[in-house]
């Protein structure tokens, strides 16, 4: 919290007052971003915007610079298209709201699903799960402790099936018994494998068989810790899905999960939630404000 | 942009073409993009700066000879000088007492129990041992399913405590198994864990303190972007590992979480691991691994040519 302030202090203090930013103050802010992962491009794009406000505005106080380099900063993040999300609310005539989880090995996608699950019932709607990662050791198994810890029922079938055949009966399952959401998990791949890739695109269309429009959001998870190569997979998953939205796990250490900015700036995906621990409600809405604060908390 | 270092130092050839010598002046630019294209590969931006720095100093005076330009020089400097950095003297593995105990740690989704079973797989076939997988993770969901799932594949015996809570005893009792079962290693698999989540780097150290490790192995996500350095120093003061696995190289990442890791704690990188299947370990070759933060495949044949 004191390195924090200290920080934008010192880059505050040194721009207040000014028409330019001085070359050391940049460097500072150049520093805190790649450090966060942002990435050098995006941290330079945001140094100029930052340099062009000062030119223009002729900051006084340091206030106000504050708030200056946090808004150009947040205005980078986009926005998800409405605020349903928040609320573990779902959008009208989606009904089952069917989610796929998509992302590289080991992110998070499973421990995500949980906590999506019981937030979903938590907001008192039905959920179901579908267990669509048949190929990594005891994935099925992984997902079954899940439904079991939340209370919600699970859609499986032998390991080794085909993901697209589970993917359509826990859509067609949740159809049948009505239920609110359906969220599906699939094994962890890496984006430069296209026969895996092309997988995906095949689970997703089975699920549009039964409902045209569906899934309705394929959130792409994404570890904290993750650095540039993160840009290529959002690029390669939403080539092969169509990803809405993402979720930044194990924020809960000292990753700063920067290269959302990155992202953002290039494929303007919104981040709805992230993720801060392993327990089932370790899950939080994703804010613009707090997530940017924290970029520069350089405590450790 | 450019896309890789490759393309950024071509760039910079033209700059510097009909120069006989480097100096600091023709040198800045280049300098500055080497810099950028080892931040974009996720080596810490500290260390590519002192990295840079060093380069520097050894580029700056250096005669281009006839057949070399001055850009051509600076890669085969860059490279020579990331190969030396993380290479260093073979990385020997230690095999020796009855049973020999490896230790794997790590953060949460770094590749752990996969490698413990291709480590398994491996000295049970290629080194002729005869290995117990040890399921320490008392957390994960189903984490003793997959061990023992792995285990089964590859025909290694996967010892575990279902109902037992304390990761330190199940260790200490799977080394009395594997004396009684005449297993010549145990490979120990935990859970993931946060370096900064007190009570679970105190649990790895008990284990550590009660079992006595021949190896201790910090497994790392070759993804992983700047909190790399963080990480690797938190685990290696806790721990003191014997060496480094880099995970997940079957992607596309430059991996410059390699060069900062080894910069920071100055452990040796014994493993690479990938892919998902149980055949894939191998060993580390600096060389390739400089290519490939570099971005520059083609980079050596270049420089040889010239
Ligand atoms: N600290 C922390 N750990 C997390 C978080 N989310 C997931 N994990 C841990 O990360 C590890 C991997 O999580 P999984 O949910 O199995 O990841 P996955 O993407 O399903 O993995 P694969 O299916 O193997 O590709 C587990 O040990 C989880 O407990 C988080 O937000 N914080
Ligand atoms: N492509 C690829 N995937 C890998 C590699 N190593 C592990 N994985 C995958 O990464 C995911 C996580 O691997 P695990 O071995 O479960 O990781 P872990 O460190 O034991 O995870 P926790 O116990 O939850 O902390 C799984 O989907 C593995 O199949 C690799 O070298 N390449
Ligand atoms: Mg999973
Ligand atoms: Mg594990």
């Amino acid at each position: 919290q004191k390195t924090k302030e200290g920080f934008l202090s010192k880059i505050t203090k040194a721009i207040a007052g000014k028409s330019t930013v001085d070359e050391e103050v940049l460097d500072n802010l150049e520093e805190a971003l790649v450090t966060a992962d942002v990435g050098i491009d995006t941290t330079l794009a945001i140094i100029d915007r930052v340099e062009k406000r000062v030119a223009r505005d002729k900051y006084v106080s340091t206030g106000e610079l504050n708030k200056l380099l946090q808004e150009e900063i947040e205005n980078v993040l986009v926005d998800a298209s409405d605020d349903k999300h928040k609320n573990f609310d779902i959008p009208a005539g989606k009904k089952p709201y069917v989610i796929l989880v998509v992302g590289v090995n080991g992110v998070g996608k499973t421990t995500t699903i949980g906590k999506l699950a019981y937030n979903y019932k938590q907001a008192g709607k039905s959920v179901m799960l579908g267990a669509a990662d048949t190929f990594r050791a005891a994935a099925v198994d992984q997902l079954t402790i899940w439904s079991e810890r939340v209370g919600v029922p699970i859609v499986k079938q032998a390991m080794g099936s085909d993901p697209s055949a589970v993917a359509f009966d826990a859509v067609q399952s949740a159809v049948s018994k009505n239920a609110d959401v359906v969220i599906i998990d699939t094994a962890g791949r890496l984006h430069n494998k296209l026969h895996l890739m092309d997988e995906l695109t095949k689970i997703r269309r089975s699920i549009s068989k039964i409902i045209p429009d569906a899934p309705h959001e394929v959130l792409l998870i994404l570890d904290g810790s993750t650095g540039q190569n993160a840009l290529e997979q959002a690029k390669h998953f939403t080539a092969a899905t169509d990803v809405t939205a993402m979720i930044i796990t194990k924020l809960d250490g000292t990753a700063k999960g920067g290269v959302v900015l990155a992202i953002a700036n290039q494929f303007s995906i919104p981040v709805k939630y992230i993720g801060v621990g392993e327990k089932i409600t370790d899950l939080i809405v994703f804010d613009k404000h707090e997530f940017v604060d924290s970029l520069f908390n350089l405590t450790r | 942009m450019f896309n890789n270092l490759t393309e950024r130092l071509e760039s910079a050839f033209k700059n510097l073409k009909g120069e006989a010598r480097i100096n600091d002046l023709n040198i800045a630019n280049t300098v500055k993009d080497i810099r950028r294209a080892l931040i974009d590969a996720d080596v810490n931006y500290k260390i590519a700066k002192e990295f840079t720095d060093r380069v520097k100093d050894k580029a700056v005076g250096s005669k281009v000879i006839n057949a070399i330009s001055p850009g051509q020089l600076m890669v085969k400097i860059v490279k020579d000088e990331l190969v030396e950095l993380m290479g260093g003297e073979e990385a020997e593995f230690n095999t020796t007492g009855n049973p020999a105990v490896v230790l794997i740690a790590g953060l949460q989704g770094s590749g752990k129990t996969t490698f413990s079973g291709k480590l398994a797989s491996y000295l049970k076939n290629q080194k002729g041992k005869s290995p117990l997988l040890v399921a320490a993770d008392i957390y994960r969901p189903a984490a003793i399913d997959q061990l023992m799932v792995l285990g089964e594949q590859i025909g290694v015996d996967v010892y575990s405590e279902r109902e037992n809570k304390d990761a330190v005893s199940i260790a200490q009792n799977a080394i009395k198994e594997a004396k009684s079962k005449n297993k010549n290693i145990v490979i120990i698999d935990t859970a993931g864990r946060l370096a900064i989540d007190e009570a679970m780097m105190a649990e790895v150290a008990n284990v550590k303190e009660a079992v006595k490790p021949n190896e201790i192995l910090f497994v790392v996500d070759s993804m992983t972007g700047q909190d790399a350095v963080n990480t690797a120093k938190a685990f290696n003061e806790r721990l003191d590992f014997t060496g480094v696995v880099l995970t997940k190289l079957d992607g596309d990442t430059r991996g410059g979480a390699a060069l900062s890791i080894k910069y920071t704690v100055q452990k040796p990188i014994k493993f690479v691991s990938s892919g998902e299947k149980l055949d894939t370990l191998d060993v580390f070759y600096p060389e390739r691994m400089a290519q490939r933060i570099l971005g520059m495949g083609d980079i050596t044949t270049l420089v040889e040519k010239a």
